[in-house]
């Protein structure tokens, strides 16, 4: 049976033995006079019923899954025959692909090697044994826990802190899965980084001012010299970041203090919504917007005062970015400024200080950690952002501060980098990789400084 | 008392008429329709001395004992506060003398601190609190439409019950009323105000050392002293608290006694307070309000030796509150 089907089964299976060990429990029940003579209540008795009998069942095809495939490429290439034994990793690789599509039919048997066809008919008959006893053995642990589980059922025993602790395992389990997927893809950038940086040293990559990530198919081609220097990216991607910040920061913050101090209930049950759905618009239609409206309007603009905007300016990208971001600031900042004690504006304002005196000299310095932290979270999704860049942000990667120049960013690169056919040894391809590395350690890196200003100053008006 | 005496007779010919249907009523509970009858029938303010003594609380109208002062410095007439359709002080007229210690006291929710507030439209900030009544300091209404709330809260100080330092230094917190007020000319002069202040609310030995630190990192009573500190720097004229002791331990609530009773030297205050003792340790005169209404106002020892009502007299021996 597949493991689809089986995992279907399992849990009706545990509906059923849900049913059924509420339903022992409550026959357990009725002679001693109702359900109070019961250490817990029926529900928890049929839950920890169910949980004996889809649980292990459950592991036991996670584990399967795994280590199934593992098992059998191992045994099928062991068993092999001489002729077409591998020598290294990569042909190690074909090999198995062959037999693999080979038992799945993709390759016509015709013309293949005889000892190749005898590896994949292995492959088919490893493979029906292994779907077979994985059937049968969880068939056999849900039926025996099944059994367990109902066996278990008395007045006395105590289902509830049972259930209770299963609960708690389950919530770590899916703790820990978030982490390790996390973990998973840092490490996997990590390793193709590490393969990238054997051919580009670390210090060339990280201090380089150019960048052009040619490299050369042929020995004699021209242009090819591929550089890989990070410096302009990032310039241009602080660039990007600073314009959305200028945009975002003091539009943001000022529509959070109106909306906290200063807006009537009605006005906030409105307006804040409307500026939320700012951030409900994707990041595609902001960048069309930018490219397609902004751009020509500040390249037009920047004409009739005789300056030169490029048409993808950094300003039209950043802009576009910040409007983006206003409601990321406005949200979070509304939130620390509608946590700072009433107490607090109530101390001032009867010292006879003005409402905006009240808000500039005590409600903001009371907020301001959460605020700051709040704008550093900004720049992380700013240093991250993509999609607009990508359509507004220009390709070439200029080293310059000019905000009507055009720029390109890490995130742009990483994307015309990784996008169409590419061969995935290359230099060219792994820079990537490495980008995004240390794209995220600068996220990283800002996110902890947000987290410990936030944390730092937190208690500090309670 | 000169004007009351004349007032009340036609006052208490009056009465008679809302009481029977009121009576039936349970105590928690007051009657709008009756009482707002009755208002209206009122004219001036009176004190009443007695006849109320067997009243229930629902058809209690009057004040009893002396309610106002020929040294007033804050006159109340006719206050009702609302909280939206919900009426929290009912028609209470009082004065409060010059530089005299009035407590006010009464179970929770009586509107002690709904009527402290009012003093300094600190009430304004509650979007659905609405004041009727006049209000007067020195004879200038508070409530007219001209008036500037950001002077009179200059003039008209507060302490609250929990502690509320700013997040700022010591030095900051004080020195916050008068560098919004301009009350300091130069570095100097501010330096004055804020030992000074400090002085009057002794706290300086304890924090002379230690200006430039954060304020929230005193304890609770120096917290509380330090608002005293900050509420004087602006030279009020009127120092509200409310229950300014209710979270802090005896020490700190002993200090804080002592401190009212070197304030009144030179401020007039209004204190609010859930302690009788305290009531009777600092205030001059004390005032006992019961489900948003003005019970009784007597001179403090009055009070807790002989109430002149029975519902202070109830109150103030423990039998409810």
């Amino acid at each position: 049976m597949q493991a689809t089907n089986i995992l279907i089964l399992l849990f009706g299976f545990g509906a059923l033995a849900f049913y059924l060990g509420r339903g022992r429990s409550l026959a357990i029940a009725a002679p001693l006079g109702g359900i109070r003579k019961l250490h817990s209540l029926p529900s928890y008795y049929g839950m920890h019923t169910a949980f004996w009998c889809a649980l292990p069942s459950l592991i036991l095809l996670a584990l399967w899954m795994i280590f199934d495939e593992p098992v059998i490429n191992s045994i099928v290439i062991g068993a092999a025959a001489t002729d077409i034994a591998p020598s290294d990793t990569a042909s190690y690789n074909l090999l198995l692909n062959k037999i693999g599509n080979l038992a799945d039919g993709v390759l016509p048997r015709a013309g293949q090697s005889g000892s190749l066809i005898a590896a994949a008919d292995h492959m088919i008959y490893l493979r029906e044994i292994s779907r077979w006893s994985l059937t049968l053995l969880a068939l056999v642990f849900s039926a025996a826990g099944l059994f367990l589980g109902l066996s278990r059922i008395a007045s006395g025993f105590r289902a509830r802190p049972a259930v209770e602790k299963v609960m708690q395992n389950l919530l770590l389990a899916c703790a820990c899965l978030a982490i390790f997927t996390t973990l998973g893809i840092v490490l996997s950038v990590l390793f193709e980084s590490i393969q990238f940086f054997r051919s580009v040293p670390v210090t060339d990559f990280v201090f380089g001012l150019d960048w052009s990530p040619q490299t050369a198919i042929r020995e004699d081609q021209v242009g090819s010299s591929g550089s890989f220097g990070a410096v302009p990216l990032f310039v241009g991607t602080l660039l990007v970041s600073a314009v959305a910040m200028v945009v975002a920061v003091p539009i943001g913050l000022m529509s959070a203090i109106y909306l906290a101090e200063y807006a009537s209930k009605r006005v906030r049950t409105v307006a804040k919504p409307a500026l939320e759905v700012l951030a409900g618009i994707p990041t595609v239609v902001y960048g069309f917007f930018a490219a397609l409206t902004v751009a020509p309007f500040l390249r037009d603009l920047g004409s009739s005062f005789g300056l030169t905007v490029s048409s993808e300016s950094a300003l039209a990208a950043g802009g576009v970015m910040g409007v983006m971001i206003i409601p990321f600031i406005s949200s979070l900042a509304d939130d620390v400024i509608t946590a700072v004690p009433q107490s607090m504006r109530d101390g001032s304002l009867a010292m006879g200080a003005t409402h905006s005196e009240t808000v500039r000299r005590v409600v903001i310095p009371a907020a301001l950690p959460g605020i700051v932290g709040g704008i550093m979270l900004a720049v992380s999704r700013a240093i991250g952002e993509t999609m607009i860049v990508v359509m507004a942000a220009g390709m070439a990667a200029k080293l310059t501060a000019n905000p009507l120049d055009s720029v390109t960013t890490v995130t742009v690169q990483i994307v015309t980098l990784l996008t169409g056919d590419q061969e995935f040894d290359s230099p060219k391809t792994l820079a990537a990789f490495a980008l995004g590395l240390m794209l995220f350690i600068v996220t990283l890196l800002l996110n902890i400084f947000a987290l410990h200003i936030v944390k730092k100053y937190r208690e500090q008006y309670e | 008392m000169s004007p009351a005496d004349t007032a009340k007779p036609a006052k208490a010919a009056s009465k008679p008429a809302a009481k029977p249907a009121v009576k039936a009523a349970s105590k928690a509970k007051s009657k709008p329709k009756a009482k707002t009858a009755a208002i209206k029938t009122r004219k001036a303010v009176a004190p009443k001395i007695k006849a109320a003594q067997n009243l229930d609380i629902a058809d209690h109208q009057e004040t009893v004992g002396k309610s106002f002062s020929d040294n007033a410095k804050m006159t109340m007439r006719n206050i009702n506060v609302y909280y939206g359709d919900k009426q929290a002080i009912y028609d209470v007229s009082i004065d409060i003398a010059k530089n005299e210690v009035m407590a006010m006291i009464g179970p929770s929710g009586c509107g002690k601190s709904t009527f402290l507030r009012t003093l300094n439209r600190m009430n304004d900030t509650v979007e659905v609190c609405r004041v009727e009544g006049d209000i007067c300091m020195d004879g200038e209404n508070l409530y007219a439409p001209k008036l500037d709330v950001v002077e009179l809260r200059a003039r008209v100080g507060m302490v609250f019950q929990k502690p509320n330092p700013f997040p700022k230094s010591i030095y900051e917190n004080v020195a916050y009323g008068p560098k919004i007020h301009g009350l300091a000319d130069s570095r100097v002069d501010l330096d004055e105000i804020v030992e000074n202040s400090l002085r009057k609310a002794s706290l300086w030995e304890e924090v002379k050392e230690r200006l430039h630190q954060p304020g929230t990192g005193l304890s609770g009573g120096q917290q509380q002293r330090l608002c005293i500190a900050r509420a004087i720097a602006v030279s009020p004229e009127v120092i509200l608290m409310d229950e300014p002791c209710s979270a802090l331990d005896p020490i700190a609530t002993a200090k804080i006694e002592e401190l009212i009773e070197e304030l009144s030297e030179n401020f007039t205050i209004a204190i609010v307070t859930h302690s009788m003792q305290q009531a009777a340790r600092v205030s001059h005169r004390t005032a006992y309000f019961h489900l948003g209404k003005l019970i009784e106002v007597n001179p403090t020892e009055q009070v807790f030796t002989m109430p002149q009502h029975q519902l202070t007299e109830a109150y103030i021996t423990g039998r409810f509150g």
